[in-house]
């Protein structure tokens, strides 16, 4: 019988919700394995291809579920990897929601004034930084000017993108090739190697059991093309573990991990929050644009230029306004996806056929240059719940990468709905004024809702019955078991989450050190942000 | 790719030539075409690869693809009885039916709440992709052979390095007033 490896803290998960504390833990003393189920990609891994296979496809997840469809990461650095980086701390009110239950959803030690000196930890380790007028891109502009032809404001998002090496390519989602993107490979990742911690990647975990003073966390190593091939399989005790694979995986391993630990707090899997997402595709009459805006490029052009950019760079926060009632409030970003998933779901507006398919499609997808998409981030019901989990990780995998099936169901109630409408009518207002453009909201029919933004599924709070965490982060009844990720965040925000996520897992560290000195390993909170590095490359030294 | 495709029956490639037509026409490849309905200008999902990449490898729905013809094809037959269609016998049942009957029936099939959308849809994520994307070979020679789907969408070319840098970026102007409870940090209050 092979001895089975020991250390001191697990973490489960490489995204914003792990690469945090195991930074930290790791730099305080501890010894840190994080075991991340997707590939370890760096530098020229990341490729300008849509091929199946390239890393489009191999760092990125997109699970359907029933009625909710959720995209993330797959790698180390999970989400960071292939997301747009723009990084808004979430409105005061955000903190104050009381949702379906009545009550405040957050626990009473946390609101903004409170976070506010977490989320200043994560844009210096980032770092974030405020955009001007010069890094908005030509959609983020036209929508801006749109937004002022309407009568609304519009802002420049911050962001961790570094500008002067950002070409503004807008192949984000298949990870930043310029390491222009801050993602985590540049900061807390390499921070936690340079102390010690090992990342292992293509390492699943399933479950976890108990053990004498710990537990042992189970996992199977996963072929590095085809993902539904299980290459082998293995278990490392510690003392502490740390889930943070995700709102869409973390109920998965916590409820394969019943049978052995005992019956979870009822809200884990439950509460699932898609932060009221959704999309509007606009096609816009560049001649309009030249006469109504004003707007023109060097070239002559007054637009065509949906190609050109670096994701969301420009905002309208006219509606994230405490004295609204809930569901009224949401913010609404210019966004781009690239083809594929950001032209499955647009509809034709005014289509005598069906909508998203078809001829009247193509002649929509022959402007696609004149495409501008509009980001609705508004409130839900937290009304996602997740089914039994499936044999293995998180959903059945369908391709070799990419698409699997999930057990997530989700409903949305009428308040969802009726916050989705009011934002769409909305964008319809500012973007078919004067003859702008013609809008539709993507097709919630075809495949239900979808989003980037997946939280919720194990939450903080002070009500047992309705929140998993406390207000530390540590799973009700299971100590030494904490959750960092976005399923920690009660609710949705109205605004890109990873900035609160992560402002979130730096907050729950200092617990997490403690809970851990406790347990006999010399371990101490170190507060400076990790080194910053400038090349994803990773050193030869220190894979497993 | 030694693609899964060489092993379809030519009436089943037929099928599902049919089927991404569909969902993204293109013009016929030659005069006697029939899987491809000619309903739309310039090439469509088949010219753009739709077939291998259903059947790619890669994408995993390879297995699947000779029991979602006979299924398609089943439904198709159908569909004929209910409206009155007479169908040429000579190609498989889908592929007899015109372009209006073929976008009715696909649309019948993905209509939410329907016992089999979770069998269509992906077929047809698959056909939009294909003709999006061109997920089954490499974008930038994809673009050089003058892909169907990406020069009709005006998707750019790369410099000579094959990534995409795009250094006229931005009007450089200011176009609206921030928030006025915009934070030092750019944040929301
Ligand atoms: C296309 C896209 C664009 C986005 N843009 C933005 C944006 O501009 N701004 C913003 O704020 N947010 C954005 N997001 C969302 C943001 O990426 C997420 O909110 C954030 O990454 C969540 O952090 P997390 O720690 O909860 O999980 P993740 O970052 O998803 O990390 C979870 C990690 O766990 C791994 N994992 C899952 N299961 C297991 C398992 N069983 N064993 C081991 N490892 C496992 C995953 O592979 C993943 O690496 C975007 C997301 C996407 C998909
Ligand atoms: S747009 Fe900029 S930050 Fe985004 S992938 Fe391209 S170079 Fe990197």
């Amino acid at each position: 019988m092979t001895a089975i490896e020991t250390t001191d803290v697990v973490v489960i998960g490489s995204g914003f919700g792990g690469a945090i504390p195991a930074y930290r833990l790791a730099a305080g003393g501890a010894r840190v394995v994080v075991l991340e189920r997707g590939p370890w990609l760096t530098g020229e891994d990341f490729e300008h291809d849509f091929k199946f296979g390239s890393s489009s496809t191999r760092a990125f997840e997109f699970t359907m579920g029933d009625g909710m469809n959720i995209l993330g990461g797959n790698c180390v650095g999970g989400g960071s990897v292939v997301y747009f980086a723009a990084m808004p701390r979430a409105p005061r009110y955000a903190f104050e929601r009381l949702g379906g239950a009545g009550r405040r959803m957050w626990p009473a030690a946390i609101d903004r004034p409170a976070l506010d000196p977490w989320y200043d930890k994560v844009a210096e380790s980032l770092p974030i930084s405020r955009q001007d007028w010069n890094d908005v891109t030509y959609s983020g502009g036209l929508f801006a000017a749109a937004c002022a032809h309407a009568g609304r404001t519009a802002n420049p998002v911050p962001a961790a993108i570094d500008r002067a090496k950002c070409t503004n390519c807008n192949w984000m989602m298949s990870g930043c090739r310029f390491d222009a993107k801050r993602s985590l490979l540049l900061n807390y990742l390499p921070g936690a190697l340079a102390h010690g911690a090992q990342i292992r990647a293509l390492h699943e975990v399933q479950r976890l059991s108990r053990i004498d003073g710990g537990y042992r966390v189970h996992f199977n190593t996963v072929h590095d093309v085809d993902y539904r091939e299980v290459t082998g399989s293995g278990a490392i005790d510690c003392k502490v573990v740390i889930v943070a694979a995700g709102a869409a995986a973390t109920p998965a391993i916590l409820q394969r991990s019943e049978e052995d630990l005992g019956t979870m707090p009822a809200a884990v899997g439950r509460y699932f929050s898609g932060n009221g997402e959704r999309l509007n595709t606009a096609v816009v009459d560049e001649n309009r644009v030249r006469e109504v805006l004003g707007l023109s490029r060097p070239d002559g052009r007054a637009y065509e230029a949906y190609q050109i950019g670096k994701g969301p760079v420009c905002a309208t926060w006219d509606w994230l306004d405490e004295n609204l009632p809930e569901f009224h409030r949401y913010s609404l970003e210019q966004l781009y996806f690239p083809p594929g998933f950001g032209t499955i779901l647009a509809q034709v507006r005014d289509a005598t056929g069906p909508t998203w398919f078809g001829a009247e499609k193509k002649e929509m997808l022959r402007r696609w240059q004149s495409w501008l998409t509009v980001f609705i981030m508004s409130e839900d019901d937290n009304e996602g719940v997740f089914g039994p989990p499936p044999e293995t990780g998180n959903a059945d995998r369908i391709s070799q990468q990419m698409l699997s099936r999930g057990p997530l169901r989700y409903d949305p109630t009428a308040n969802t709905r009726a916050a989705w409408a009011r934002a769409d009518a909305d964008v319809r207002d500012i973007l078919e004024r004067d003859g702008l453009a013609k809008v539709m909201p993507w097709s919630d029919e075809v495949i239900g809702a979808y989003t980037v933004h997946p939280l919720s599924s194990c939450r903080i709070g002070d009500d047992p019955e309705t929140s998993a965490l406390d207000d530390t982060h540590e799973l009700r009844d299971h100590p030494g078991i904490f959750v960092t990720d976005g399923s920690s965040v009660p609710g949705a925000l109205t605004v890109n989450p990873a900035f609160t996520i992560a402002a979130l897992a730096e907050r729950a560290v200092p617990g997490i050190v403690e809970a851990v000195a406790r347990r006999g390993v010399p371990v101490r909170y170190v507060a400076e942000p990790p080194e910053a590095v400038s090349s994803s490359r990773r050193p030869l030294l220190t894979q497993a | 790719m030694p693609s899964e495709a060489t092993r379809l029956t030519v009436s089943e490639v037929m099928t599902l030539e049919a089927f991404a037509d569909t969902i993204i026409p293109g013009e016929r490849r030659y005069a006697t075409d029939r899987a491809v309905a000619g309903a739309a200008d310039g090439g469509g999902a088949v010219a753009a690869g739709a077939v291998d990449l259903m059947a790619s490898e890669e994408g995993g729905i390879g297995g699947l693809l000779p029991t979602l013809v006979i299924g398609l094809n089943d439904h198709a037959q159908a569909y004929a009885e209910k409206h009155d269609r007479t169908l040429d016998d000579s190609v498989p049942a889908f592929v007899a039916l015109d372009f209006d009957d073929r976008t009715a029936l696909a649309a019948a099939l993905m209509a939410p709440g329907t016992d089999e959308q979770d069998l269509w849809v992906p077929l047809a994520m698959f056909s939009v992709m294909a003709w999006d994307t061109g997920a089954s070979v490499h974008t930038t020679e994809a673009l050089a052979a003058g892909h169907p789907g990406l020069t009709t969408m005006g998707f750019t070319e790369p410099d000579a390095d094959g990534l995409w840098r795009f250094p006229d970026f931005s009007y450089r102007r200011v176009l609206a007033s921030p928030h006025p409870h915009t934070t030092p940090s750019g944040d929301p209050a």
